[in-house]
């Protein structure tokens, strides 16, 4: 009798079934909860990779399985004026690009960082031209770009009389090339500000007193605190920077599709072109192999400024 | 006590010509810059916005009509581009595309950061510095050998191949941010739990992610925003008009012959644009941290 009261006092705690013992084993959930990321990763990242390192050897054409035939795409491509075309207009593109990115988002982010009114309103719209898909921009831009309806050659012809002529922006060689880097400098603009921002709000207005007391002019709070101290961030973010401007593809593809004279073609839009709408699919690999070394020594570069940092702070790991 | 009388004059008058100095001085060195990047990182939008509601008589005349204006706005193009083009199919295939990518890597990604940075495996050090590696390939040298992947798989011209492969950008970096999350969400919590009798997937929904909620919106809305800009993979996977994304749809269903129809490219854009910029607009605050957040990590 006593027994029975006992029994109905502790009720008996439930076992957990086979299955919640099997995710409690940690071991095994650890491999469930790394299965799906690193499965979609392997899956579709991965092994495209490679892939596309194994196609780049291969003659392999759309609808035609290839034959390993070694370096021959390469060495077609050392003798092809467009390939080197492309990586000159990529290089110059990069350069540019990334320059006046962080010459103007600096220049905005140090503007934000004063006392302005409205300043959270003034970011969120300053990130739209970042939000907003790219093509779409790209497209304004265009339109913006018309040969015959171009809004600034109205501006430059008619409002302010400065030219006789409309502007000719896409149809020679290197005004075209200078309006695709400046689309992608306004689409640039808004991702650098921002987070130099966040690097600037992170500056102790300590550092700025004490130089102010010590008499510093204005260039030099920026060049030994402001500078020296956003540099991690500003190395990282340009490491992004450089490896997306890079890589560019929508810009170029909306705006130009390569021409004039396939002189805007970037590495990207050149293999898209030789790759899927010329069907050469191992030429258009070995192109976007070529685009490797330059990503390595991108991402080094980020490595390394990491490493610099985590230095500077003390900190073991993180 | 003339001399104490200037200087107090001076002191007066000094301040507020200092005042007035420096009033000016702000204005040239900050608004003016400001107002001037404001007006150039927005007037792309605008000029979208009015190209897509003039007509066009007034969209190819800029002799009559100030280009600037609207005359006699009309939604003309708007009308045009919903019931004469498949542009709401277009639509409802981007925002299935992107709320499906979203999902799919927003659960990989917290279950993938909650092992590296909880569940403290050996190794999980090198786990997080490879999805963090996988950030840093980008979608350009992928499509070839995606192409030839997905044709493999049989999932050439169909939606989920983008469902599928958007996820390989996304989840680097949705993974990357939910681990800054995670660690600064006290431990002992977790340990509370355990002693409690939890689970570890019960902590993992029961505590660690109601605590982690911002950092889910924010990955949440980046993601969103990525799959709805991605276009590389959109255009290389998909080929059949009514499949086609909105940014891929415009480019080569509205874009034909010698004269393009600028008011319908632009409305097509500008209708393209809003749902991402509404979306965000509820969400700066958050799409701000993650960009920052994910930067500092």
């Amino acid at each position: 009798m006593t027994v029975a009261t006992a029994t109905d006092w502790t009720r008996a705690r439930p076992q957990p079934g086979w299955l919640a013992r099997l995710f409690d084993y940690k071991p095994f959930l650890v491999f469930a909860c790394l299965l799906p990321a690193c499965g979609l990763l392997l899956v579709f990242l991965t092994y495209p990779l490679g892939l596309g390192i194994w196609l780049s050897f291969t003659d392999t054409k759309i609808g035609r399985a290839g034959q390993f035939i070694g370096l021959e795409n390469f060495e077609y491509l050392l003798d092809d004026p467009q390939f080197w075309s492309a990586v000159f207009f990529s290089v110059f593109y990069t350069a540019v690009a990334t320059f006046g990115k962080f010459a103007l988002g600096l220049w905005l982010a140090l503007l934000l960082n004063n006392h302005v009114p409205f300043k959270s309103l003034l970011r969120a719209i300053i990130l739209l031209p970042w939000i907003v898909p790219t093509v779409l921009s790209a497209l304004a831009f265009w339109w913006i770009y018309d040969p015959q309806f171009s809004i600034l050659s109205y501006l430059a012809v008619d409002v302010l009389g400065i030219r006789s002529t409309p502007f000719d922006f896409l149809s020679t060689i290197w005004p075209a090339r200078w309006s695709l880097v400046a689309a992608n400098i306004w689409r640039g603009i808004p991702f650098v500000a921002i987070s130099l921002l966040a690097g600037l709000q992170t500056i102790s207005p300590s550092l700025y007193e004490a130089a102010l007391l010590d008499g510093s002019t204005a260039w030099q709070r920026f060049r030994y605190i402001t500078f020296p101290l956003l540099l991690p961030i500003l190395a990282i973010v340009m490491t992004f920077s450089i490896i997306f401007t890079f890589t560019d593809f929508q810009l170029v593809y909306a705006i130009t599709r390569g021409g004039p004279l396939n002189s805007t073609h970037l590495m990207a839009t050149l293999a898209f072109q030789r790759g899927i709408s010329g069907g050469e699919l191992g030429e258009g690999a070995a192109i976007a192999v070529a685009m490797i070394p330059f990503l390595v020594v991108a991402t080094l570069f980020s490595y390394f400024a990491l490493a610099r940092r985590k230095w500077q702070q003390g900190e073991a790991n993180d | 006590m003339t001399d104490a009388a200037v200087q107090a004059s001076k002191a007066a008058v000094a301040p507020d010509q200092m005042a007035w100095d420096s009033r000016t001085r702000r204005f040239v060195t900050i608004y003016l810059p400001l107002i001037l990047f404001v007006i150039v990182l927005l007037f792309p939008f605008y000029w979208m916005a009015v190209t897509s509601f003039k007509p066009n008589a007034e969209l190819y005349d800029y002799k009559r009509y100030n280009p600037f204006l609207i005359g006699s706005p009309t939604l003309a193009h708007i009308k045009h581009l919903l019931f004469e083009t498949a542009y709401p199919h277009w639509l409802v295939v981007t925002m299935t595309v992107a709320v499906c990518s979203t999902v799919l890597s927003l659960f990989s990604s917290v279950l993938a950061a909650y092992a590296i940075q909880r569940l403290r495996f050996k190794g999980s050090q090198y786990v997080g510095l490879g999805i963090y590696l996988a950030y840093l390939v980008p979608p350009s040298i992928l499509f070839i050998p995606l192409a030839t992947t997905i044709n493999q798989f049989g999932l050439f011209d169909s939606p989920l191949a983008l469902i599928l492969t958007y996820p390989t950008f996304l989840v680097p970096f949705s993974t990357w941010l939910l681990i800054g999350y995670f660690k600064s969400i006290p431990y002992e919590l977790e340990e509370c739990a355990l002693i409690d009798g939890a689970t570890r997937l019960q902590i993992l929904r029961r505590i660690t992610l109601p605590l982690a909620v911002p950092g889910l919106i924010s990955a949440g809305i980046f993601s969103f925003t990525l799959s709805w800009n991605e276009f590389i993979y959109a255009l290389a996977f998909i080929q059949s008009s009514d499949k086609k994304t909105v940014s891929v749809a415009i480019l080569t269903e509205l874009v034909s012959g010698d004269v393009y129809q600028w008011g319908a490219l632009m409305a097509g854009s500008l209708l393209g644009s809003l749902p991402v910029a509404i979306f965000y607009s509820f969400f700066v605050d958050y799409y701000v941290s993650s960009l920052t957040g994910a930067v500092k990590e």
